[in-house]
Parts: C-alpha cells; sequence; structure tokens
C-alpha cells in the first residue's frame, strides 16, 4: 500500500504529541501590540501518529544500508554506526558554544586532531573547519583568494579559471565572492589544455579551480606543469575536493601545488548526506595563506586548545559558530578506524572498482575516454543508440532493479552522461550484479525499448510531470488547500 | 583486511585479469613519482573498542554546564522520538533527492517542513534550508542587493553582531556597502532608518528578538522603506512565531533566522539550520532548494524539486546562490519538532520559557547588584546592567555546574557591564532559584 498522507492530513482536534512539566512560576503575556493574534496551522497529532507517519515517509526513500549507490562525485560509501554513536554522546551534543574553554577541551581536541590529520593528508598547512559544506567552501577559499591579492595591492586579479568539466558549484562560487569565472575547453579527457590555458594566465587572473581527478575520473598528470605556469602568472590553484577519495595516501593537493582546498566530510570522510545536508566543507591553505583563514581558529597553547579570533589578515567570519562540529566528530571518528595502515586502501579499492566496472561495461556502454581511470569514470550513453533509449531510461529502468542510478547528464561535456562511483566498501558481488543488471538494461534497450522508456514500475510513484510543478508552483501545504 | 573494505585476494585478482593489469598499483601509474607521498604521520587504525575508549576519555575532557545564556544558541527540550526517527537509514544516508521515485521520503518532509515555516512566518515560500541563521541572512542580503540591484543595504546596530560579521565577510568580497542603523535604548532607531534609506539602498536587516533579548517593534518600519522601493529582511527566532507577530504581518519581505531554537540540541554550535522564507513575488529570487508538488504518469500526487532553473547545477555562474548541499536532515528534525509539538505545544513550551524569563528577570533585579538595563519587552533572553565582575561571577557559576550570563563586552567595549541571560522551559524553578543564590552571595 503506498503511504499518501501529508503529516496535516493526520491532525485531529485535540491531539497532541508532547509532554511539558508543570510549573508555578507566574505566567507573563506578550504586549498586544506584539501578539501574534492567530495560531500557526501546526498539525495535531499523538506521538505514534508523528512517530508512524514518519517511518512510512521514511520507507519512500533509498538510502546506502539498502542498496547500491554509485552516484559519480558523491562518494556514497557506508556512513559507520559508530561514528553516529560517538557524535550523539552527551558530553559533546549538550556543549553550549560559548562554554568556558576548560569545559570545551575534548571538543576542541577533535577539531584540531581533524584539522591536523586533514592537513597531513592533503599535503596543506592549516585547515579551518568552519565552512559548512563543499560549495560553503569553495566560497570561503575564493574570499581567501581574493583577499590574498588584495593584500598584495594587486586588486585587478579578479577573473577565476574554470574548467568546462567543473561542478556547477565552481562557477557559482566564483560569483558569490565577486570574481568572474573564465571557462576554458578541457582536453577530450577532461584535462586542462595547456594551450588554452596560456592563453588565460594574465595579470588579471585571480587562480584556477580544479577537481583532481577530473569529473571524468582522469588524474591531471601535468598537474604539476599547470601549478607552476598558474604560479608564475601570480595566481593561485584552488583543489575541489569532491574527488579525494582516490588520492588517499598516495599523493596529496599540497605537493601537487594547491594553494587552497575544500574536502566534503561527507564524500571523503563518510559522513552521512543526510538527504542533503549537514556537510562541512573544510578549507585548507598553505603556511603563506594561513593568515586569511576564517575566524576563530582553534590553536593549541601549552595552556590547552583555545579559540583565537584575532588576526587582521583574516576574510572574517563565514558561520554564528565553529561550522558543522557534529559532523567533523564523525569523520574524527571515521579517520581513527581507518588508520594510517588502511587509509591508501580506500583509494586501491575505490579505484579498483571503477576501472573494474568500466571493463565490464564498455563492450555495450559507449566509453569516450579510454585508459585507466581514478574512482570514477562516465559512459556517454549507450553504445548502440538506434533506438532512442537515453540516459534518463536507463537510470530510471535501475530503479526497477533496487539499485540507484549514477549520476546522470553530468559532466556536461558528453550529451548522455552517466557518472559511475562504486566506493570501496562495494564488494565484488554486489558490483558484479551491476555489472549483470547495466547488461540486462542495455539488452532490454535493444529487444524492447518500451520497456526501458516506460521505466520505473516498481517505484512508489513513476515518472513525475517536473513542468507542471514549475508552471504552477505549489510549494506548502495550504496552496493545496487553496488549490 | 578492514571491516569496511570487502575485498579478498580473489576478489582483487579477478577484478585486475578484467581490466588486464597487473597489480592495483598499475592504476596510479600516472601520479608523477615525485608526487608520491611518504607514510602518512597520522595513528594506526582502531578497533570499535579502542574507539570508544578513546571517546570516553575525551567526553571526560568536556564538562556541559547548564546554560543561562543563549546569544544564538539556546537550551530547548529535544524529543526523544526526534534522533530515533532521523537516524533511520532512508533518511539519514539518502543523497539529495535528484531522483525522484525513490526520494519521495526526502522530498515530502522538504514539503512539510516549507509548509509549516511558512505557517510559523506568514511567508508564501520557503526553502527547503540554509546552513545556519547568519549565512541566510547574508544570502538575503545578495538576493535584495540582486533584486533591487544595488550595492547598499542597511542593517540594525541591533542585529547579534556574530550575525553582523558573517552578513558584511559575504557582503565585502562583492563590494557591497552594508551601512549600520543606530540603536536607541536597545532597539532600532527608526529615525535613523529614514535618514539613511534612499533608491540606492536595497533594504533593511533586523533581527527579532535582537542581541538583548528585546522584542522590537517595527510598527512604520515598512512604510519608511517602501517609500524608496526598500526590502525588509527580518531574522527571527521561529520557535517564538507561536506568540509574536509574524514577520508578514510587518511587511516583511525575507524571513531568515535559525532554527537551532526547534529543538536542536546544542552540539557546540552546530550542525544547526538556517531559514528563508519569501513572498510569491520574490519565489524566483530566492537561493537554495525548493520542493513542489506535482503529478505523476498515472496523476499520483508526488513531490519534487522545482524551480531548479535559479540554482548552480543548472545555471553556473548566473545562479541566485552557489549553495547546493544545505541543512537537510535538520529540516527533517525541526519538522519532526514542530509535528510533535503541534499548533499548541510550541505555544506552551515557548510560554513556560517566557515564564521562565520573566521569573529569573525579577529575581536578579531584587539583587543590589543588579539593575535594568532597558525598559522594553522581552521574550526568553534579557539584558541586565550589573555591578559584579563579570568573569569572577561566571568562574563561580562554572564551579556549580552553570554557564552564566554572556558578557555584552565580547561585542563591544563600551558594554563592559551588559550582560545577557536566557532561559528555557527546560530551567526548572529549583534551578533558578540555586542559580540566583549563588549570584546573590557575590559582590
Amino acid at each position: 500500500m503506498y503511504y499518501d498522507k501529508l503529516i496535516f492530513e493526520l491532525s485531529t482536534d485535540g491531539r497532541k504529541g508532547y509532554s511539558l512539566p508543570k510549573t508555578d512560576v507566574k505566567r507573563h503575556d506578550v504586549p498586544d501590540h506584539l501578539k501574534r493574534p492567530d495560531c500557526p496551522g501546526l498539525p495535531e497529532v499523538s506521538e505514534l501518529d508523528v512517530v508512524r507517519h514518519y517511518t512510512n515517509v521514511s520507507f519512500k526513500n533509498f538510502g546506502i544500508e539498502k542498496g547500491f549507490y554509485p552516484l559519480g562525485s558523491c562518494t556514497m560509501k557506508y556512513n559507520p554506526k559508530i561514528n553516529q554513536d560517538m557524535a550523539n554522546l552527551p558530553e559533546f551534543a549538550s556543549l553550549h558554544p560559548y562554554q568556558p574553554l576548560d569545559t570545551v577541551q575534548g571538543m576542541l581536541h577533535v577539531y584540531h586532531e581533524t584539522q591536523r590529520m586533514l592537513s597531513e593528508i592533503s599535503g596543506l598547512d592549516t585547515f579551518s573547519l568552519n565552512p559548512f559544506a563543499g560549495a560553503h567552501g569553495e566560497h570561503v577559499g575564493l574570499m581567501i583568494m581574493k583577499a590574498y591579492h588584495r593584500s598584495r595591492g594587486d586588486e585587478k586579479r579578479t577573473k577565476v579559471i574554470v574548467p568546462d568539466s567543473a561542478h556547477g558549484t565552481n562557477p557559482a562560487s566564483a560569483t558569490v565572492t565577486g570574481l568572474e569565472s573564465v571557462e576554458v575547453k578541457s582536453n577530450v579527457d577532461g584535462t586542462v589544455n595547456l594551450t588554452d590555458l596560456k592563453k588565460v594566465l594574465d595579470d588579471e587572473c585571480a587562480g584556477i579551480m580544479l577537481t583532481n581527478p577530473n569529473t571524468l575520473g582522469i588524474f591531471e598528470k601535468d598537474i604539476l606543469e599547470i601549478a607552476k605556469l598558474v604560479h608564475e602568472a601570480g595566481g593561485l590553484l584552488y583543489y575541489d575536493g569532491a574527488n579525494l577519495n582516490p588520492l588517499l595516501g598516495f599523493a596529496r593537493p599540497g605537493d601537487m601545488g594547491f594553494d587552497i582546498m575544500h574536502i566534503n566530510l561527507h564524500k571523503t570522510f563518510s559522513t552521512p548526506h543526510g538527504g542533503g545536508g549537514p556537510g562541512s566543507g573544510p578549507v585548507g591553505v598553505t603556511k603563506t595563506l594561513k593568515p586569511f583563514l576564517p575566524k576563530p581558529v582553534v590553536k593549541k597553547t601549552n595552556e590547552g586548545y583555545t579559540l583565537d579570533g584575532e588576526t587582521d589578515l583574516s576574510i572574517g567570519q563565514v558561520s554564528h559558530f565553529v561550522g558543522n562540529i557534529g559532523v567533523a566528530l564523525k569523520a574524527y571518528a571515521y579517520l581513527l578506524t581507518i588508520g594510517k595502515d588502511s587509509i591508501t586502501d580506500i583509494a586501491r579499492f575505490s579505484t579498483l572498482n571503477a576501472n573494474y566496472v568500466k571493463e565490464s561495461l564498455k563492450d555495450v556502454y559507449h566509453l569516450p575516454i579510454e585508459g585507466i581511470c581514478k574512482h570514477e569514470f562516465v559512459f556517454d550513453g549507450l553504445k548502440d543508440k538506434s533506438t532512442g533509449v537515453t540516459t534518463l531510461d536507463v537510470a530510471k529502468r535501475l530503479l526497477d532493479f533496487d539499485m540507484h542510478p549514477p549520476t546522470v547528464y553530468f559532466p556536461l561535456v558528453f550529451k548522455e552522461s552517466i557518472m559511475v562511483e562504486p566506493p570501496e566498501n562495494e564488494s565484488k558481488q554486489t558490483i558484479d550484479k551491476f555489472i549483470d543488471v547495466m547488461r540486462i538494461i542495455a539488452n532490454e534497450a535493444k529487444e524492447d525499448p518500451d520497456k526501458v522508456k516506460g521505466a520505473p514500475y516498481t517505484t512508489v510513484v513513476k515518472r513525475l510531470d517536473e513542468a507542471l510543478a514549475a508552471r504552477k508552483p505549489l510549494v506548502k501545504y495550504k496552496d493545496l488547500l487553496d488549490e | 583486511m578492514h571491516k569496511y573494505m570487502p575485498h579478498t585476494h580473489e576478489d582483487v585478482r579477478a577484478m585486475l585479469d578484467r581490466i588486464g593489469v597487473e597489480k592495483i598499483e598499475d592504476l596510479f601509474s600516472e601520479i608523477p613519482k615525485t608526487l608520491v607521498h611518504k607514510e602518512l604521520d597520522i595513528p594506526n587504525s582502531m578497533s570499535e573498542i579502542e574507539l570508544r575508549d578513546h571517546f570516553a576519555a575525551l567526553a571526560k575532557q568536556n564538562t556541559p554546564l547548564i546554560p543561562f545564556m543563549g546569544a544564538g544558541a539556546y537550551d530547548h527540550y529535544t524529543p526523544s522520538i526526534i534522533r530515533h526517527l532521523i537516524e533511520r537509514q532512508e533518511f539519514l544516508t539518502a543523497y539529495t533527492p535528484y531522483q525522484p521515485e525513490i526520494a519521495q521520503g526526502t522530498l515530502q518532509y522538504i514539503f512539510e517542513y516549507q509548509s509549516m515555516i511558512c505557517q510559523l512566518t506568514g511567508m508564501d515560500v520557503s526553502n527547503a534550508s540554509m546552513y545556519d541563521g547568519a549565512t541566510a541572512t547574508a544570502e538575503a542580503m545578495f538576493m535584495a542587493t540582486g533584486v533591487r540591484r544595488s550595492d547598499k543595504i542597511l542593517m540594525s546596530a541591533t542585529v547579534n553582531p556574530n550575525i553582523q560579521r558573517v552578513v558584511k565577510t559575504y557582503a565585502d568580497y562583492r563590494d557591497i556597502e552594508v551601512i549600520m542603523v543606530a540603536e536607541e535604548d536597545g532597539q532600532t532607531n527608526l529615525e535613523n532608518v529614514k535618514a539613511l534609506m534612499d533608491k540606492d539602498v536595497a533594504g533593511l536587516i533586523v533581527q527579532n528578538p535582537n542581541v538583548y533579548g528585546i522584542t522590537e517593534d517595527f510598527s512604520n518600519v515598512k512604510d519608511a522603506l517602501d517609500e524608496h522601493k526598500g526590502l525588509f529582511i527580518m531574522n527571527h527566532d521561529p520557535s517564538l512565531l507561536a506568540h509574536l507577530k509574524t514577520p508578514a504581518s510587518w511587511g516583511v519581505d525575507i524571513a531568515v533566522g535559525e532554527a537551532q531554537t526547534l529543538g536542536v540540541p546544542l552540539s557546540y554550535g552546530g550542525p544547526y539550520i538556517g531559514y528563508m522564507a519569501t513572498t510569491k513575488k520574490l519565489m524566483r529570487k530566492m537561493p537554495g532548494r525548493i520542493c513542489g508538488v506535482t503529478k505523476d504518469q498515472d496523476g499520483k500526487r508526488a513531490f519534487v524539486l522545482t524551480l531548479q532553473a535559479r540554482e548552480q547545477h543548472i545555471r553556473r555562474e548566473k545562479a541566485n546562490s552557489n549553495i547546493c548541499s544545505n541543512q537537510s536532515l535538520l529540516a527533517l528534525f525541526v519538522t519532526i519538532y514542530m509535528a510533535t509539538m503541534g499548533k499548541k505545544g510550541l505555544y506552551e513550551a515557548q510560554q513556560m520559557s517566557m515564564d521562565n524569563a520573566h521569573y529569573l528577570h525579577e529575581k536578579l533585579l531584587e539583587l543590589p547588584t543588579f539593575e535594568a538595563a532597558f525598559d522594553k519587552p522581552f521574550f526568553k533572553e534579557f539584558t541586565l546592567k550589573t555591578s559584579l565582575d563579570i568573569d569572577s561571577m561566571n568562574d563561580v557559576l562554572k564551579t556549580h555546574g552553570f554557564l552564566g550570563p554572556f558578557p555584552q563586552k565580547r561585542f563591544d567595549d563600551t558594554k563592559a557591564d551588559l550582560v545577557t541571560f536566557a532561559v528555557t522551559e527546560k530551567r526548572t524553578k529549583a534551578q533558578m532559584d540555586a542559580f540566583v543564590d549563588i549570584v546573590r552571595g557575590l559582590n
């Protein structure tokens, strides 16, 4: 049975789901001129109503614990339960952000150690955990880039080079930082075209944003040359950490010449995506750029850990407190569980998995870039497109086999992109099953294309009319009642 | 072998054979030799037993205190069911709902969240959440300056300085000038708004309750802004909107705020959740994700992300904002909170916060060491002037397990004798009496 109710539709006058203590404190009233005359239309439901409702709502979702989730560039790895337990410890979860420093040394230790381990892993001098998500990290990182040029009186550097294969957040982050993004065409494999790069490296260049391996899963083998060119032109290199997973323990962005980077703790370091957040996007910088980090900065001193807000060059504050620290707790637990003895295996097995899938399917899906990939790769749709079955159709058909589809229609450099990322937690058995299903779908596309075009059949809803939602926005319960 | 990585030797061999390479390291041969790194200086892996012991030791170095302070983070009660429900793997481990057929759960709670935020604020449309209240305010500033094609905005001096700082950081890099409106007796000075407002200014940012806990009277503010087509941005504590006039009824164009007050644990400052809601007119200028209702092929009601042409993954450099991940799971958290508290519970809980705050206020004013700083209405947070040495007072309170009031001198040197207290429905009369007794003993 399909559960179709909204919580508002369960509401019954007089029911309640809460309990409060009795109190003998004198009652006070809001002055009339500030008082709300009516009651907000929240539901009236019992505790069991709430529990059953959200349990039934949850059944309409697909999570990592249900099945394979090879979303490219999202690194949907297992979210360990122990991390959740540790982050929920009341000694961490019930601390007020303005408690005296001597009452929060355990928390600050986690903050500082996480920073330190991220520095070690990435080869950059110092990290700030304050940014809330990847895109926030980009915003903060580009502020640092701009602040650095400003501090040298080099105000004309306002252009940021972004390859056409980059994540959409990259150019958007440039805009919100008051910088202009300059798109450069990539080589066919998504790597930077050095000739084109040289053309845009001038005295207005603030820097370049790169993902390495890039969004096609290809390692930028000319990275040292690129870094040299950009630095010689007076620019800085920004590393988008979305694809850090396959480099863990192998190579470090700092050693490649990157000056600023962000890390997505909710990708590489196993913290849950939560249906779209909370993430955490720590930003790391070289020693030169350290004074520009956002405030406050956690420091280790002889008297213990402190929160330091005072540097003249800091870009300022980018969060009310110290960011999504609860997320960092989980990443810290993960880092300790993995340790230096296993961290390289993350890179090794995620890369092995991706290459295995690629080689196992390239006879039926079009592989535009041959050769070794890192943790992910991109197909450009089915090899045989004659029946008109698209990437969207393949993705929807996968739903009927209880698998989450790969990322589709990204990167934009191919028309029918299918971006596959099978993280290191996934066994050969799981991957073989995916390969089988992808082959079944390719076969169906040939034999019975309408079957694929009509998918999905087994999900709680079928394909949606997205145009209707945009044409006539119904964005709250009251809109449904007013309709 | 590690418990998170299932590859056996046989698996690896078979996979390498399919790929056609000898060993896994061959898959990394394009990485320049000079880059290949030595051993990392991080600890060896811990077993679950060792990890628990390690966290237990760290936990001992934290001492949660009973807060009599707010200053942007409030100790409201979290019903037990919330943690259990949000940690269901279907919610916790899912990605952003880009495949709506298998993400109806996420999409539905976003829709319910948006509906409830609109009920509280009176606004027409809410997005799916922002990072925190401060960044939501900064995004509202971008939205207003974008809509008005302006590079100036007013902000009241009574906005919490941490929010001010975030807004100013964001503004600085886009060359937007943030002009401060003076405060008068703890409130936004309306005359100063009128004096500073002109057609080149995008609008005004205020906060309610403000940094002193005062619930401001915004009568005539909208008129002052309308004269110059300025937009009205209000950062409002959502938990108080069962009692207080809605942002919409003050004529607000963009309502934002910190929804941590809807039962989210203190967690040393995060993760919290910013909210943003606006008018129908400005809907398409709003940043972030928006969920809408549609139908599937069979005509069944379904939910989907909509108006995506505003967003970075479609519009790239022309997007309204760069926001991608937000605080989705926290949106579910506060949705369950609002559903659990419901129409009456939110009112009753915050009535208790208000009653407790007024009780504490009255008790403290009986002491010779405290006097009122402002004669203005407040809700759960209030500011007093004290003759006590604030740091020593808070040190003594700490030894009794209490987190003392917020010293306003942390924001402004000229306010050395002002302290701001906050209490919620969680504080008992006994705790407040004990607190006052300790303070009574000081001089």
